[in-house]
């Protein structure tokens, strides 16, 4: 028997989870902004797809939320600011990428690890569905602890949220308030981000988070 | 009994005369997508002619190894194509196309390759053959971790098995499957020596892996080499479209083994496009970044075998 509503629910999930291992990968900037993208679209199709399986409308306006802002808003606002800025369009990883990808791994079976013994009673679907929704979460940490530039500190982020969003659609129950003011408590939190990158440009002439440290007195 | 004999004789005359056609396909695609007309399709057929015609040029300190390694090489990578169910699973061979035979096959091939590209002593051989072993230490690992996932999921590591277990639906889709796939065709094109990781239409490159092994050969044993290599790439293109793919193939009792041979023929076109459309589409890379490149397959194939005891059942 094929359930194509477990089916497809499943493969989209997974594919917000490889894009946040593609996050991790990539070495340039516009790249790294494409491979967001793809995966806000991935999420609005996971969200737009539980949507339609559970018959829960609300879920549609999460998917278009997620479409309008993290699929097209906030890449082509860092498109800009990117150009803008005239930084290098080479990101320069603080870890090895093999090492980072490691660490994700890692991760991700932790998170599984742990998310197993709670979940005994669950569905499959909320099961795993939590599983990669906390890999998410994780995996953009890693990309803020991993990365030293301020952009893709800020992509990190971004895809943290995105995880954070995964959970509230697989999980049904999640009030749509709630989502929302996430949602644009996040654009909030880009807007902010975004007039930050432009003040520490301007007062420091780098985006590179490691030149930065010195004036904090944290490196020698 | 006597079928599948016959089917097992076609299949292998089937593959050699195939692989030939599936380079000059790939080439033909690349050449017109990079706007220009291209060689004929037959023109992997003239080249291998031509070179069996010619006469064979050794070193002087080549030994018996250099000279044997071409016929164990083509051997070893013949007889893996062949175990390959490419239009039915009614092979009498099937019992034995085991992956884990097919992986040891590619593994004795590319070993002797290695060890003939140091015998001459040039130093192109030994680099070669250095960077040929890197690779290999990160593919065949990430290889052996996609059989891992298939055969947990499908509880066998026969292929004629494989193929007709996930022909009968019963999987949907998985995102281990889905894991695999995309590990499978990372080491597919790093064990092919296709862009990003090698360039297959050099011969005058120092980031060069393959061509550097082999460039003392020359005449029949250059044509074996060759011959080999193109088997090689229509047997992943079987392997990947037999596990993932398998549908409109025949199996002992149903289906019938023209259609499959119709269906294999469609899939293979549209394998080599995708090839020469991913190969246009990107840059090479260099040789340091193949470990990133090949660890993330590995990874990949990881997390696929990790899932797989997350989702349903497993």
């Amino acid at each position: 028997m094929i359930d194509i509503g477990y089916d497809a629910a499943h493969l989209l999930g997974a594919l917000v989870l490889l894009t946040s291992f593609a996050l991790l990968y990539q070495r340039r900037l516009f790249s790294l902004l494409n491979v967001f993208t793809v995966q806000a679209l991935a999420l609005s199709g996971a969200a737009a797809w539980q949507g339609y399986a559970h018959d829960e409308p609300h879920l549609y306006i999460t998917a278009i939320l997620t479409l309008a802002l993290k699929a097209i808003a906030i890449p082509v606002a860092l498109h800009r600011i990117i150009q803008r800025l005239h930084i290098e369009r080479t990101v320069e990883p603080a870890l090895g990428i093999g090492l980072t990808m490691v660490a994700g791994v890692s991760l991700v079976t932790l998170s599984i690890l742990l998310v197993l013994p709670v979940t005994e009673n669950a569905t499959a679907l909320t099961r795993e569905d939590l599983a990669l929704s906390l890999s998410v979460v994780l995996l953009g940490l890693l990309m803020m602890i991993s990365r030293r530039n301020a952009v893709s500190q800020v992509v990190g982020f971004m895809s943290i949220e995105n995880g954070l969003i995964l959970a509230a659609v697989g999980v049904a129950g999640m009030p749509l308030v709630v989502e929302m003011s996430i949602a644009f408590s996040v654009m909030v939190a880009f807007i902010i981000f975004g007039i930050f990158l432009f003040q520490i440009r301007e007062r420091f002439e780098t985006l590179d988070m490691r030149k930065i440290e010195s004036f904090r007195g944290e490196s020698d | 009994m006597i079928a599948s004999v016959i089917h097992q004789i076609v299949q292998m005359a089937l593959v050699l005369a195939l692989a030939p056609l599936l380079t000059g396909w790939v080439r033909l695609v690349k050449a017109r997508l990079l706007g220009r007309r291209g060689p004929s399709l037959l023109q992997p057929y003239r080249d291998l002619a031509r070179l069996l015609r010619k006469e064979v040029v050794l070193a002087n300190n080549a030994s018996w190894l250099f000279r044997s390694v071409p016929y164990v090489m083509f051997t070893a990578i013949w007889l893996a194509a062949g175990l390959v169910p490419v239009f039915t699973t009614d092979l009498a061979l099937a019992p034995t196309a085991d992956l884990i035979a097919l992986i040891a096959l590619l593994g004795t091939a590319r070993f002797f390759l290695a060890l003939a590209g140091m015998d001459t002593g040039t130093s192109f051989g030994g680099i070669g053959s250095s960077r040929e072993m890197m690779i290999a230490a990160l593919a065949e690992p990430a290889m052996l971790m996609v059989v891992f996932s298939v055969a947990v999921l499908v509880r066998t590591t026969s292929l004629a098995e494989i193929a007709t277990y996930m022909m009968g639906g019963t999987v949907g889709l998985r995102v281990s499957l889905a894991l695999a796939l995309i590990a499978l065709v990372m080491v597919a094109i790093a064990e092919n020596a296709r862009i990003p990781i090698d360039n297959p239409a050099t011969h005058l490159e120092l980031t060069m892996v393959h061509e550097a092994m082999v460039l003392e050969y020359s005449g029949r044993h250059l044509a074996l080499i060759e011959g080999a290599a193109m088997l090689k790439l229509l047997l992943y293109a079987a392997l990947i479209v037999c596990v993932f793919l398998p549908w409109g193939m025949a199996t002992p009792t149903q289906g019938n083994p023209l259609i499959g041979l119709l269906s294999f023929l469609a899939k293979l076109a549209a394998a080599g496009t995708a090839l020469a459309v991913f190969e246009t589409s990107i840059a090479k890379m260099r040789v340091f970044r193949v470990g990133e490149f090949l660890g993330g397959a590995l990874l990949l194939s990881l997390l696929g075998a990790i899932f797989l005891y997350v989702s349903r059942g497993v």
